[in-house]
């Protein structure tokens, strides 16, 4: 669609601006600010340059995290994006079977995460909890997520698949409605396998979608903070201490700031240079179709 | 087919455990959840419901939250709907630029950015009011109202705003009467997402507020006493949030898909 160039535009777009500026730029200002500088009191600021970075970049806490984050975002995406991808292909296309499916999976995204990780919190407990119960009590084997840092990964990864994938399912469904029938019936006419239907019909329409659910829960997962904090604490040890909580816990706890902006300012541009990449995938799908 | 839909089934099985275990949990009495295990409450009780409807430090809890998240939505829409009509119908100096910098709002880590907030809207005294939250939650809403809005609005025939300025229509009266109209499920649905990722986040709401605007979320960790944790009170706290979405979805159940896709499907 070829769009008109109109400057006066600009008039509607002027208070998202304004409303967004005052939340984001200022803030970032603020963080950028103190980034640079070693404040000891008011009037008491001293220039540090890019000492903070330094130390952020170096210490083990930050590049522990750095790497648990990334593997953390990188199983979740390959168990959640094939996973709902399957599911999808199963769901029923119409019919009240249909829309009970879709209400019932949509069910996990509405839970606030304080209350996601409260459930998975219960469920996993030996004592109270039915997961835990059945695992340690009924399977025999010794599954605590508050002391053993494998049970902990476990656990949080499972609830982060039990919390997301309904979204990349909901995605892959509308993409997979929005094939039109003479698609599958050309197959049919050619004798295709499902295989093939799935290879050359389905994989290919679902481009779109899948790389906005991919981008989306790689984003998504890279900021996650709630549901670990209210799950393990982070524990154990720091085993499941992602990026986002180790900021809160240096700039809040601790009260860092001069380490703790310049921790938000390389955050911030990990996921900047992502939703580059994102933003530029994105529009060429668009100039494409 | 039958074992396409026996997977489907245990997935289905897997998704709805854990909400059911939460809701029998919140139905049981405390001795009951702590001694041993029971599929279905032996003694069916209601008084952690009891205790929440009747404790104004509970149920306030509900009521600031859901004054932020309606006040979020209304604010995100108002904005972002004549924003995203710009950008699906014009060009104009920095268009791209703009969308790109409203796209990395939705994408940056609330963590980034609770710090200075907490230190701006002391400045401005808004901390612990609902307003702060609101404004807050604009951070990442009016990015992904705007983003989703524009998508639903790319899919409306520019030829209709054409007849419509043609037959001498006002930007106003067209854009209230004969657009809004053409895409009440996108603002239906963008409504839907507002509320749904207000009425989710915790971080910066827990952050802003400390009693006034104290949001659910935050008062659920005050089942932790010194007499160990309140298993069916937490448990009924939760059972409570998850009734507003379930609501919410039936409504929107056929276009929520689209709406997941920035209205991109």
């Amino acid at each position: 669609m070829n769009k008109t160039w109109n400057n006066a535009a600009w008039l509607l777009v002027v208070p998202v601006f304004l409303l967004v500026a005052f939340s984001a730029i200022i803030p970032l200002m603020t963080v950028v600010n103190y980034a640079f500088l070693d404040i000891f009191g008011p009037g008491e600021t001293y220039w540090v340059g890019t000492d903070w970075f330094r130390q952020v970049l170096a210490s083990d806490d930050f590049q522990g995290a750095l790497v648990r984050q990334l593997i953390f975002s990188g199983m979740v995406l390959l168990i959640e994006i094939p996973l709902g991808i399957t599911v999808a292909l199963a769901m029923p296309a119409k019919g009240w079977t249909a829309s009970l499916a879709l209400v019932l999976m949509a069910l996990p995204l509405l839970i606030p995460w304080n209350v996601v990780g409260t459930i998975w919190q219960i469920y996993g407990r030996g004592d109270i909890g039915l997961m835990g119960w059945f695992v340690t009590r009924v399977l025999g084997l010794d599954y605590n997520y508050t002391a053993d840092p494998l049970a902990a990964w476990i656990t949080v990864l499972v609830m982060d698949v039990w919390h997301w994938t309904p979204l990349v399912v909901l995605l892959c469904y509308a993409g997979l409605r929005a094939i039109p029938d003479a698609f599958y019936q050309a197959a049919a006419i050619d004798g295709a396998s499902k295989w093939k239907v799935f290879r050359y019909i389905q994989l290919p329409k679902l481009r779109g979608v899948l790389l906005i659910a991919v981008l989306l829960r790689f984003m998504d997962s890279f900021m996650i903070y709630t549901e670990p904090f209210v799950v393990t604490g982070g524990g154990p040890g720091n085993a499941t201490t992602f990026l986002s909580q180790q900021l809160v816990k240096q700039a809040l706890g601790q009260f860092d700031l001069g380490p703790a902006a310049a921790y938000s300012l390389v955050y911030f541009l990990i996921i900047l240079l992502f939703s580059f990449v994102f933003y530029t995938a994105m529009s060429r799908i668009g100039q494409a179709e | 087919m039958r074992k396409r839909s026996l997977g489907l089934i245990l997935y289905f099985v897997f998704l709805l455990l854990p909400i059911y275990w939460l809701l029998v949990m919140s139905l049981k009495t405390n001795q009951e959840i702590l001694g041993p295990i029971t599929f279905w409450p032996e003694n069916l009780t209601f008084q952690n419901y009891f205790t929440i409807f009747n404790d104004p430090s509970w149920y306030t809890g509900y009521i600031n939250s859901f004054i932020y998240v309606v006040m979020n939505t209304a604010i995100s829409l108002t904005v972002a709907l004549p924003a995203a009509y710009a950008f699906s119908r014009y060009r104009f100096v920095g268009d791209k630029h703009m969308f790109f910098w409203l796209l990395t709002n939705r994408m940056a880590p609330p963590a980034v950015f609770v710090l200075p907030f907490f230190q701006l809207y002391q400045t401005f005294g808004l901390f612990d009011t609902h307003v702060a939250v609101a404004l807050a939650h604009c951070l990442f809403n009016v990015p992904l109202a705007v983003w989703i809005l524009e998508g639903f609005m790319s899919g409306v025939p520019r030829e209709i705003d054409e007849t419509a300025y043609l037959d001498g229509m006002g930007f106003p009266r067209f854009f209230f009467t004969v657009f809004m109209p053409l895409i009440k499920a996108g603002i239906g649905v963008t409504a839907f997402f507002c509320f749904m990722f207000s009425w989710v986040e915790l971080l910066m709401a827990r952050t802003l507020t400390s009693v006034n605007a104290k949001p659910i979320a935050a008062t659920m960790t005050r089942t932790v006493s010194a007499a160990g944790m309140d298993w069916g009170l937490l448990a009924a706290a939760g059972v409570l949030t998850i009734i507003p979405g379930a609501i919410v979805i039936y409504f929107v159940r056929n276009y929520m898909a689209k709406g997941f896709a920035l209205g991109r499907v």
